[in-house]
């Protein structure tokens, strides 16, 4: 394998993307107003502290109480016969397929917040709880959406287990390629949220998520956190690397 | 034929206007937004150029979308019941036949179509109470895209996901395509903006 750069081009992406729009809204200055750079100009792409920015913010978050008021737990995701699996999954991230990190030595996956037991889990200790198989459909938040099978431990088991708080508001996820993601209690104890250790029948491969990752086809694809590290228990709102730029925190489907 | 007598009353009622105007902003933010979230994962070969979009980016774009949506539905309710309640739609919008239909398509495209204020001619009637459907099919698969789990009954009735995604994007293009023909012909009939904006006399019918 060769060697990582110290900084990848995706873990400055956002970066770079700010400094090139800071570029357009000059050239759009030299070349007169148009709508875009105007609209940059008041700050309305939630990345400055323009009241418009901060009007968004607050809708965002409105957003989220009626996705939560919206949810229930009883309502189950459509399931799809072996069928209408796609074929060719497509790979997403938020950095490249050839940055996918292998999974670290003596990796175990790591439980905080408001639990009982807080002993590290190991993937062998993971595989012997109680396993769910499901087909459903990935839905990105970019429009497109991919049908495919995953199975693995039910995350209410797997709460249960830990001794969790039930009644906590969040469950945090932190993940060892960098990326974090959290979500409400009652979509984590929804029955087909599950911590997948295999992905089409197959024990999960780094790109996929290896060792275990989250599948909570509840929500949009990027809240099914992928390589886990760590899992915490919370009332306070962790927030994740998405949803700190601006993404909908709840995004239930 | 000359420019009729006043009839005393307004071309569009005050709420008619309040509510075409607020209507009118929030499709434009809905539509520029989407275009915004369209550009993340295009499903037809081309986007739209980041700096007539709203929000430049798909965070953004969405965060736009799911403000601007609230004033849509809000505008979209009021006008409905308005529209039922008042006769507005019975009056004004529902489709004559359709031999006036033909007569009056062949007069607009040889220019020769009169158009007197407070009255709607057959093609009018047409495209408004065509976009009005358009726009309730917009936002019903707009929601059913929004929530495919919450409201699966009503991604079941559009034919399911990707299907429903593909309809939000065709009544998308049937709104800009009626924006287009809807400015063209205010551009050609001038004091029709200002009906819609100011207490103009409506004049008497045909």
């Amino acid at each position: 394998m060769s060697a990582d750069p110290a900084v990848s081009r995706a873990e400055i992406a956002r970066e770079l993307a700010r400094l090139s729009r800071r570029g357009l809204l000059r050239q759009g200055l030299r070349q007169g107003l148009t709508l875009g750079s105007l609209g940059l100009l008041t700050g309305c792409d939630l990345s400055t502290h323009s009241g418009i920015d901060a009007a968004l913010w607050t809708m965002l978050r409105f957003n989220d109480r009626v996705q939560g008021a919206l949810f229930s737990k009883r309502r189950l995701v459509e399931t799809y016969p072996a069928s209408a699996i796609t074929k060719s999954f497509r790979f997403n991230a938020y950095y490249a397929v050839w940055q996918v990190r292998p999974v670290p030595d003596n990796w175990r996956l790591a439980v905080a917040g408001r639990v009982a037991d807080r002993t590290p889990w190991s993937l062998a200790r993971l595989r012997a709880l109680p396993q769910e198989a499901q087909i459903t459909r990935h839905i990105c938040i970019e429009g497109w959406s991919q049908i495919g099978q995953w199975s693995g431990v039910p995350l209410h088991i797997f709460l249960r287990h830990i001794g969790a708080d039930l009644r906590a508001r969040y469950v945090a996820f932190t993940c060892f390629d960098g990326y974090s993601t959290s979500i409400d209690m009652a979509s984590a104890l929804h029955p087909q949220t599950i911590l997948a250790l295999d992905f089409d029948w197959q024990p999960l491969t780094p790109e996929w998520g290896a060792p275990v990752r989250l599948r909570i086809p509840v929500k949009l694809g990027f809240k099914s956190a992928k390589n886990l590290q760590s899992i915490e228990v919370t009332n306070r709102n962790p927030g994740g690397y998405w949803e700190n730029q601006g993404y909908n925190w709840f995004s239930g489907v | 034929m000359g420019r009729s007598r006043g009839t005393g009353r307004p071309t569009h009622p005050l709420p008619i206007r309040i509510m075409h105007w607020v209507g009118a902003s929030a499709i434009i933010c809905m539509i520029l937004s989407g275009w915004a979230i369209y550009n993340a994962s295009p499903s037809l070969p081309f986007t739209f150029p980041r700096w007539i979009t709203l929000g430049g980016w798909l965070g953004a774009g969405i965060a736009w979308h799911i403000s601007a949506m609230w004033v849509l539905f809000a505008d979209g309710l009021a006008y409905l019941a308005y529209g039922f309640l008042s006769g507005h739609f019975r009056r004004d919008l529902r489709p004559v036949g359709p031999r006036a239909l033909l007569h009056d398509i062949g007069a607009a495209l040889t220019f020769r179509l009169d158009h007197q204020l407070g009255h709607y001619n057959a093609v009018q009637r047409l495209l408004y109470s065509g976009v009005i459907l358009v726009i309730c099919l917009a936002v019903l698969t707009g929601l059913s895209i929004w929530k495919p789990v919450q409201l699966g009954w009503l991604t079941g009735v559009f034919g399911g996901y990707p299907v429903a995604r593909g309809i939000h994007l065709a009544m998308m293009l049937c709104i800009v395509g009626f924006l287009a023909l809807h400015l063209a012909l205010v551009a050609l009939f001038p004091r029709t903006l200002v009906s819609m904006i100011a207490p103009i006399e409506a004049e008497e019918g045909p």
